[in-house]
């Protein structure tokens, strides 16, 4: 059988340190099949979360061969085998024991943000109507699973430690999906260029290629949003032609 | 609501990955460096720029300038005379403002030029950081006013291919229709750099990404869908295109050098 060597990092908030486990290898297997197969023979105590094995919980974030990668969704056939893989926890958030962190920054984030504030139904009986491609754009953000891979690979967060003035790429998205949504009436402009820090994010794009859920990060949720913020505070010719068209409106009816 | 990682921040370069991930930023840097090298040098040139009616994209419009094509005729009188005089500078700073604050080249630059990052989970030379959010950063807010000006250019320039569709016979000084490869060379630009500009970000908000219903606006939703069509590979349409617009103007300087023959097709 084909083996293969996993460099893991082993360690908590005090320390830690690479250790190197030799495993099998077959047709089909994950970093995570591998993970598992060291948890139960060589390291026990081997610390990791884990819970669909099908890329759809987000819990098994992880940074393989230095890649922020979801364990169970990276096969080792797509991994170069013959140099041991290296498999360490996510970055930007606080370690607790090997491969796990603590997130929790992140739901305290969004916490913050503004509820989603519909309009007063359409119908009598409390329901509203929608076009699909009204919602189309919110449904890529939908499908985020809360992986945190983006947050991870943002160099904002992970190097700059920015966690109390820049909410991050998943959060843009949410703010995003908020904003766009046909029924929202909320205002979040202010917050994502005040306290949000939209204009930290300097459109390198990490965040879009590491997403296992292929959302289009920068390109479909932040840089329209930063377009958004442009419009209220950076652009004074449009600003100007918007507040005659609002005169003009007011003076015909 | 700190969230202070346990990990001591990586050094400049430093990175856990195993591929090459510095062959992007350098590829990026090359090509983005070579071009501004050439297209400097090329616009402070003032001559060969133009060969029969073939005008290079660089210098389009000439507003002043000795060529025939000059809008408002030769060099202005009040032009200072310490200052370098060259068609190509009235002109290539609109162009030049609209690629330095596109979304897609910002990105690539900061990481190519600026190391920030040099590249995904790669560690950085700096530990301050200010983003887009202060001086001087925060100009690239205007990049829409540059996409107006560059719509307006892309007007210009098909102009000029209209324009080089025209030939004057040197022997009777009669125009005829006619088309040569440097026309082919000047269409092409022409759609190359339009589909860089039409699928700009910028546009994309404007034309329709403003909207939260697009289902009450159908017209901006088609214009909407448009421009997102052609920003799926804004990347590609932006390489192309500034390939193509230094080729363009290679093609004429060598027309006009007499290093190269135009071949007329017709
Ligand atoms: S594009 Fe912006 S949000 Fe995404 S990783 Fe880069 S800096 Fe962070
Ligand atoms: S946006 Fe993508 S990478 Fe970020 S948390 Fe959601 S699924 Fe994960
Ligand atoms: S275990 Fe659920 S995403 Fe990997
Ligand atoms: S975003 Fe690239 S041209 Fe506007």
């Amino acid at each position: 059988m084909k083996t293969a060597v996993f460099r893991i990092w082993r360690g908590n908030a005090a320390g830690g340190e690479f250790r190197d486990y030799e495993t099998g290898v077959s047709e089909g297997m994950v970093v995570l099949d591998a993970i598992h197969h060291i948890q139960a023979t060589e390291a026990n105590d081997l610390a990791c979360r884990w819970n669909c094995k099908a890329g759809k919980c987000g819990s098994c974030s992880a940074e393989v061969n230095g890649m922020p990668r979801l364990m169970c969704m990276t096969r080792l056939s797509e991994l170069p085998l013959d140099k041991p893989v290296t498999v360490e926890p996510i970055k930007a958030f606080p370690l607790l024991k090997d491969l796990i962190t603590d997130v929790s920054w992140n739901f305290r984030v969004k916490k913050k943000i503004k509820k989603f504030k519909p309009r007063p139904p359409d119908a009598p009986d409390g329901t509203w109507r929608m076009q699909q491609e009204d919602i189309d754009r919110v449904q890529e953000f939908r499908k985020c699973i809360e992986c945190f891979l983006c947050q991870d690979v943002c160099h904002v967060l992970r190097d700059h430690r920015k966690y109390d003035e820049f909410i991050g790429p998943r959060f843009l998205i949410y703010v995003a999906a908020l904003e766009m949504h046909p029924l929202d009436t909320e205002d979040r402009l202010e917050e994502l260029r005040e306290t949000q820090g939209i204009g930290y994010c300097n459109i390198t794009k990490c965040c879009t290629k590491v997403c296992p859920e292929s959302i289009h990060i920068t390109d479909n949720a932040i840089i329209p949003l930063k377009e958004r913020v442009v419009d209220d505070y950076y652009d004074p010719l449009g600003w100007l032609w918007k507040k005659m068209r609002r005169k003009k409106g007011s003076g015909g009816s | 609501m700190s969230a202070e990682s346990t990990l001591s921040r990586r050094s400049f370069g430093q990175t856990m990955r195993a591929d090459v991930w510095w062959a992007q930023p350098l590829v990026v840097f090359l090509g983005l460096g070579a071009f501004v090298v050439y297209s400097t040098w090329a616009a402070l040139q003032g001559r060969n720029y133009y060969f029969g009616p073939y005008l290079s994209p660089f210098y389009s419009p000439e507003i002043f300038g000795p060529s025939p094509h000059s809008w408002f005729g030769a060099k202005p009188v009040w032009w200072p005379a310490w200052l370098i005089f060259s068609p190509s500078l009235l002109v290539l700073w609109a162009p030049g403002g609209f690629r330095l604050t596109c979304y897609y080249y910002r990105g690539a630059y900061y990481k190519a030029f600026w190391a920030d990052p040099p590249a995904c989970t790669v560690g950085e030379p700096r530990s301050t950081y200010l983003g887009e959010r202060s001086f001087p950063l925060i100009m690239q807010n205007m990049h829409r006013y540059f996409l107006y000006l560059a719509l307006l250019f892309i007007l210009v320039l098909a102009h000029d291919v209209w324009k080089a569709l025209w030939f004057v016979d040197p022997a009777t000084g009669r125009t005829s229709f006619g088309m040569g490869v440097g026309t082919l060379v000047l269409a092409v630009n022409v759609v190359l750099l339009g589909g860089y500009t039409f699928g700009c970000h910028s546009l994309r908000h404007l034309i329709g990404g403003f909207l939260d219903q697009f289902s009450k606006s159908p017209a901006c939703y088609r214009g909407y869908a448009c421009v997102s069509c052609l920003n799926r590979r804004h990347m590609l349409w932006a390489w192309m295109s500034l390939f193509w617009v230094a080729f363009s103007d290679v093609y004429v300087r060598l027309c006009a050098l007499g290093a190269w023959h135009d071949l007329r097709f017709f």
